[in-house]
């Protein structure tokens, strides 16, 4: 379903590479972790799938669309397909939890009777049904990242993108936040995460992926944090 | 779409008033620049309305001997009256003539015993000539010095024409005129660009600090329309808000300007304020709308670029 050919990205002094050479691919379904110390190049690799930043060399698949190919008015469209989960949880400070959920149908298009089906769903599938109306401020680390998962899968994506999503958590949200990632996954959702957490990755028991120095060093099918 | 419009309206007002502080900076900034643009325009006025004052003031008196018989002075008034350049010829009669004077010296008891002495009306009539602009005297005073070179050299008509005595006045006059006008101008045009770009730079900084939020509306797929729509309407919101406050808040001070400015000007300026208030709020309004909005949207496009 993700397909990396041969990816580079080097900056432009010309010497310093975010990513070497990297190929892999994903399935369908799959939850894969993405290891490896800071500067290994994972984030970059997730903002390659979002189109977010560009390759120096080499393409990068979803299902048969070349990423960097899509033309910037469909970029909307394409993001739409993929739910998105950062450390800093990047909600909409001004918009209550349910809001910042219900924004993400909004830019979709979908209509108010969907919303207002669907945004109590995700919420509750998160266990927030009682913080809908609270402001971001007003929630915990744990409760954020649940607004942003509850936000990302709003949608049905096809793929969910989670950039250290427990980074900034204390172990208990830590192993709820994962272990509704693994709940999604299990409803069919793929699953693509970074992390430097060597219990999460111990508790999925999934596919893990490791980087360094911006090339895949390891890909093993049921992996443990090797580094 | 009628959704999607709907939405964004909506956002707009929620964004308005959630970022209250941000709002009020913003509607204080474009209040002020639009003020400022209002009393240029209010200044512009009264200038104009003085200057029209002051040209009204300027004429060209020619003056009859006594005995020169109407149809003369009538050829030579509807002549005059014939040239493009003329606005308005005044007329008065040696009656007139001498009344005025009668009214003029009533506190003069010498000047009003010297005329009983004469036992006839000493005063010609005279023709009061205003042109149309003040530089157009010159030709005038001319075509009335040929009048006069016409004329039979035993039997004069035209006494006197009292232009080359005010010639200097009036050309002094013109070019403070003409001076005053460039300077108002010049002085209109810099104070429409500081507005302009104060109001553009505090709009600017108030969506600075939706950067973020910009940035991750594009995140979850929002198309650029949908995120741009708010701040547009926003902008919209505090170009009409701070027109509106420009407008009240020169209420006051025009009541307290307006009989000053009567006294000096001839223009009161609160009754000018009301009888064209239609269109000062278009202006105010309008400006402060196009300002915002195109402030609003300048500003969204640098984070909406990929």
């Amino acid at each position: 379903m993700i397909y990396f050919d041969n990816v580079s990205k080097i900056y432009n002094d010309g010497r310093s590479a975010a990513l070497q050479e990297v190929t892999f691919q994903v399935a369908p379904k799959e939850f894969v972790s993405i290891v490896g110390h800071s500067g290994a190049g994972k984030t970059t690799l997730l903002k390659m799938i979002i189109a977010e930043d560009r390759p120096s060399h080499g393409q990068v698949f979803f299902e048969s669309l070349d990423v960097h190919r899509i033309p910037k008015t469909k970029l909307p469209n394409y993001r739409r397909k993929i739910g998105t989960i950062f450390q800093d949880f990047k909600l909409l400070p001004h918009k209550t939890a349910y809001e910042n959920v219900a924004f993400a149908m909004e830019a979709n298009g979908r209509t108010d009777a969907e919303i207002a089906e669907n945004v109590p769903h995700a919420l509750s599938l998160v266990d927030l049904d009682d913080k809908a109306w609270n402001f971001p401020s007003e929630l915990s680390g744990g409760e954020k990242q649940r607004v942003a998962i509850a936000r990302a899968i709003v949608n049905q994506p096809d793929i969910i993108i989670a950039d250290e999503p427990t980074g900034n958590l204390d172990p208990i949200a830590t192993y709820e936040v994962v272990q509704i990632l693994r709940k999604i996954n299990d409803l069919g959702t793929t699953v693509i995460m970074t992390t430097h957490n060597k219990g999460v990755i111990d508790e999925i028991e999934r596919r893990v992926i490791t980087m360094d120095g911006g090339r895949i060093v390891r890909d093993d099918s049921t992996g443990k944090y090797v580094l | 779409m009628v959704t999607a419009f709907r939405r964004v309206v909506k956002a707009g007002f929620v964004g308005f008033w959630r970022n209250a502080y941000v709002s009020l900076a913003s509607i204080f900034v474009l209040t002020i620049a639009l003020f400022v643009i209002g009393a240029t325009m209010f200044l512009n006025q009264l200038l104009g309305t003085s200057l029209a004052t002051l040209q009204s003031k300027v004429d060209i008196n020619v003056y009859f001997v006594p005995d020169a018989p109407l149809e003369e002075i009538n050829r030579i008034k509807a002549a005059v009256e014939a040239l493009p350049d003329v606005a308005e010829v005044k007329f008065t009669s040696r009656e007139d003539a001498l009344a005025e004077y009668r009214e003029r010296n009533k506190d003069n008891t010498i000047a009003l015993q010297a005329l009983e002495e004469l036992d006839e009306n000493p005063l010609g009539a005279n023709l009061a000539i205003q042109a149309k602009e003040t530089s157009q005297y010159e030709s005038v005073a001319r075509f009335l010095d040929e009048q006069r070179e016409l004329e039979q050299p035993q039997t004069p008509i035209i006494d006197e024409i009292n232009f080359a005595r005010n010639k200097d006045s009036i050309d002094t006059l013109t070019s403070i005129i003409k001076a005053t006008e460039r300077a108002s101008f010049i002085i209109l045009g810099i104070l429409l660009i500081a507005a302009v770009l104060i109001t553009f730079n505090t709009i600017r900084l108030a969506i600075y600090t939706s950067r973020e939020e910009i940035a991750i509306m594009r995140l979850v797929g929002a198309s650029n329309m949908f995120i741009r729509g708010p701040f547009m309407l926003q902008g919209i919101m505090y170009g009409f808000i701070s027109g509106v406050l420009a407008l009240l808040l020169f209420y006051p001070l025009l009541i307290w300007v307006g009989p000053r400015t009567a006294a000096f000007f001839e223009l009161n300026l609160f009754d000018y304020y009301l009888v064209h208030f239609g269109e000062i709020f278009g202006v105010l309004v309008g400006i402060g709308v196009v300002l915002g909005l195109v402030s609003s949207t300048l500003a969204v496009a640098r984070y909406l670029r990929t």
